[in-house]
């Protein structure tokens, strides 16, 4: 089942284009990375899922109806760009953003007290923000975007400005909510996040869409057929076509592409050369993709 | 509908727990009666207190004579004009009158001579008794006697009473009504700023703490422009409801005082013949407060508070969209032209025509045009205004709010998203004219 389906989706500004042609698949449950490099698009797409601006042309459906204003209700969004009333209570902020997005008194009140005592801040319930830190705040802030339970929530760098743990807590809390059926859209440049929490990721550039899938897949299609192998003690000369062998502490190390070979009959041939100490196939890493595809689009 | 509640709700709130509301609340009717008070007490010490003036007359005419009064005398003397020059730079006397020998029919060349510049009441003072004594002495040359003059000298005070629809005729005064209009006028010019700038501020804050993003995913735009608007605008009346009770409990209260002390004091005059002139002003204040007592509150109340509201709507969504298309109060600036050139024109036209003439035609388009119809109307709400304009001016600032607020929203849709960028009034055009 997908949660959010986005279909032939344009946006321009002026002249110039935020979004072109761009459909998206958001599986209901998982958590779906979108990438891309700054004023890629990301935000207006986000924008647009938030219906705070409207798109020139194209579909959002949510769980399949066509997007409208009571899925509001359905979504949380912690925008990159955040903020909160400097002069307002913790306690009465909170109230008041779950009650904007449709929570009754009573309900947001409950919800309130929940996150407080969850992230141990109950201490905090009668401070104003402005005497708070940066790191407090944003979880202030991170609060105010799960407190009504969304459906979808979206997190656009949502690490940014917490410290080391403070991240981690921030992070345990979102696979939380994962297992708990929310699909998290989760847009940030912070790739190792991504390898680690994403199932599916899509990558925006330049307003187009250029990869989109699960991370595996991703992964798997970004595979190059590289070999990088160890071998120690070597009994005779490698041939040409193991270049860029490095010797080191009695070892040597050098890729090798495969093309049409089967991994074994490499594997096969390599045994016949020394002690094979190490024999593994070259994955690219996300960001490694996430740059290799901005350079490509760049060569276009 | 429920969410603008929850705007208006919190917009309120915020403002109206504030110490400094609780301060401009409370303190601002003490203030004004206190200032008030503290003048007339000076004034009246001024009369009652200071010495007698003494002014030195030369008159080598020998045919004016000047009647001392309780602030200035005359003495008489054939000084040369030197001499009488010299006591007024020692400070024996005040001032020096020289009467040359003059053409009564021309007369030329009558010099007040002061240390200091003299006052405009003295100058007319004395013009006044002059002229009077030239045209006794003219009459006299002609051959009428002086008692005949003296018994034909009448004094003529005009009273003036409105004719009222109802048949009730009430006693008015130009007066009275022209501080009325002057005060209600300054009123709104004053509320609309002071709230309108909140109005900006707020729609600032929340735009450069980028508290906006978060309020737009939750709220339409217009909604929470018009939450903001009515909100701050609720604190306005709260503050203003809160006034007219306290100064009407203190004005009571005090009224109340005078009134105890009114008849004795009335005793106290008719025992003593000489206070005839306090018991003059006496009269004119109680015909003052006849006039006061005849104007009627509650139609002028309900007429400030349309167009306290109204004024305040109408302008409000403009505060709204300046403070949207601006990253800084210090970039408002540019933008609060168009804002601060109506108020002010419909403040001085206030001066110039409403109070002057509140029915002529001038002051029907002022009230007429829905930017300067809140200050024009309730310059004109004391005097009485006619039903068929009264109409026409609510028709229309109403249509002028609904347009305002139309056009602000427009701005104020895309000003909030925007960020670090200049933005000029082509720019605000363009955003008026986009569709989304």
């Amino acid at each position: 089942m997908d949660i959010l389906k986005i279909e032939g989706l344009h946006k321009k500004y002026g002249a110039q284009s935020a979004l072109t042609d761009v459909d998206l698949v958001v599986p209901k449950g998982c958590i779906f990375g979108l990438l891309g490099p700054n004023g890629a698009g990301k935000t207006t797409l986000i924008r647009i899922v938030n219906q705070i601006i409207d798109a020139d042309s194209g579909n959002v459906s949510v769980n399949g109806e066509l997007l409208a204003p009571k899925h509001i209700k359905s979504i949380g969004y912690l925008p990159e760009e955040r903020g909160l009333y400097k002069r307002m209570k913790v306690g009465e902020q909170l109230l008041y953003f779950a009650q904007l997005k449709g929570l009754s008194s009573h309900a947001a009140k409950g919800k309130v007290k929940y996150w407080l005592e969850k992230l141990e801040i109950t201490a905090w319930v009668d401070k104003k923000i402005e005497d708070l830190s940066k790191g407090m705040a944003q979880k202030i802030q991170f609060i105010s975007t799960v407190i009504h339970d969304p459906e979808i929530l979206i997190l656009d760098e949502p690490f940014s400005g917490f410290d080391p743990v403070n991240a981690e807590i921030i992070k345990n809390v979102i696979l939380e909510l994962k297992e708990k059926g929310t699909t998290v859209m989760l847009s940030t440049h912070r790739m190792e996040s991504v390898e680690l929490l994403c199932d599916h990721i899509a990558m925006i550039n330049k307003s187009h869409k250029v990869l989109d899938g699960p991370v595996h897949q991703v992964k798997d299609e970004a595979r190059s057929n590289t070999f990088e192998v160890k071998l120690r003690a070597v009994h005779q000369p490698l041939p040409e076509k193991f270049t860029g062998a490095i010797e080191m502490a009695g070892m040597v190390r050098f890729d090798v592409s495969l093309g049409d070979d089967a991994p074994n009959d490499l594997l096969k041939e390599l045994m016949g050369y020394g002690e094979v100490v190490s024999f593994s196939e070259k994955i690219p890493s996300i960001e490694e993709i996430f740059i290799q595809k901005v350079k490509e689009s760049e060569y276009e | 509908m429920n969410k603008v509640f929850l705007v208006i709700k919190r917009e309120y709130l915020a403002r109206v727990r504030k110490k400094s509301f609780l301060l401009a609340t409370l303190i601002t009717p003490l203030v004004f009666p206190a200032i008030l008070g503290i003048f007339l007490w000076i004034s009246l010490s001024d009369e009652g207190g200071e010495a007698l003036k003494i002014i030195e007359v030369v008159d080598d005419s020998g045919r004016f004579f000047l009647e001392s009064n309780g602030q200035y005398a005359f003495s008489y003397s054939k000084l040369p004009v030197d001499e009488a020059k010299a006591m007024v730079q020692e400070g024996k006397r005040y001032g020096f009158l020289y009467i040359p020998q003059v053409d009564i029919k021309n007369p030329k060349g009558i010099v007040y001579y002061s240390e200091k510049n003299p006052s405009m009441g003295l100058v007319s003072h004395l013009e006044r008794e002059l002229k009077r004594k030239i045209e006794e002495i003219r009459l006299f040359d002609t051959g009428i006697d002086p008692k005949v003059i003296s018994e034909v000298r009448t004094n003529v005070s005009i009273q003036s009473v409105t004719l009222e629809e109802s048949g009730e005729e009430k006693l008015s005064n130009a007066g009275v009504n022209y501080g009325l209009g002057f005060f209600l006028g300054i009123l709104i010019y004053t509320f609309i700023f002071v709230y309108g700038t909140q109005i900006m501020q707020g729609v600032i804050e929340e735009k450069s703490s980028r508290i906006i993003e978060i309020l737009v995913s939750s709220i339409k735009p217009f909604q929470l422009m018009l939450g903001k608007i009515i909100g701050i605008g609720a604190v306005g009346l709260t503050q203003f409801l809160i006034w007219i009770v306290l100064i009407s409990t203190i004005s009571t209260v005090v009224m109340g005082y005078f009134g105890m002390q009114m008849p004795q004091q009335q005793a106290l005059e008719m025992a003593n013949p000489e206070a005839a002139q306090t018991l003059a002003n006496s009269s004119d204040i109680a015909q003052i407060m006849q006039v006061i007592q005849g104007i009627d509150f509650v139609q002028l109340v309900l007429t400030f508070l349309f167009y306290f509201l109204g004024g305040y709507l109408l302008y409000g969504a403009f505060f709204a969209a300046i403070g949207a298309a601006v990253d800084s109060p210090s970039d408002a600036q540019q933008f609060m032209f168009p804002v601060t050139i109506p108020l002010i024109a419909s403040y001085f036209a206030l001066f110039v025509f409403i109070l002057d003439d509140p029915n002529s035609n001038i002051s029907f388009w002022l009230s007429v045009i829905p930017f300067t119809a809140p200050i024009a109307m309730v310059g004109r709400a004391s005097f009485g205004i006619p039903a068929f304009d009264l109409v026409i001016s609510m028709v229309a600032l109403i249509a002028g709010f609904l347009f305002t607020t139309w056009v602000a929203a427009k701005i104020y849709r895309i000003g909030i998203l925007v960020h670090g960028t200049k933005v000029s009034y082509k720019t605000l055009w363009k955003w008026i004219k986009q569709s989304n």
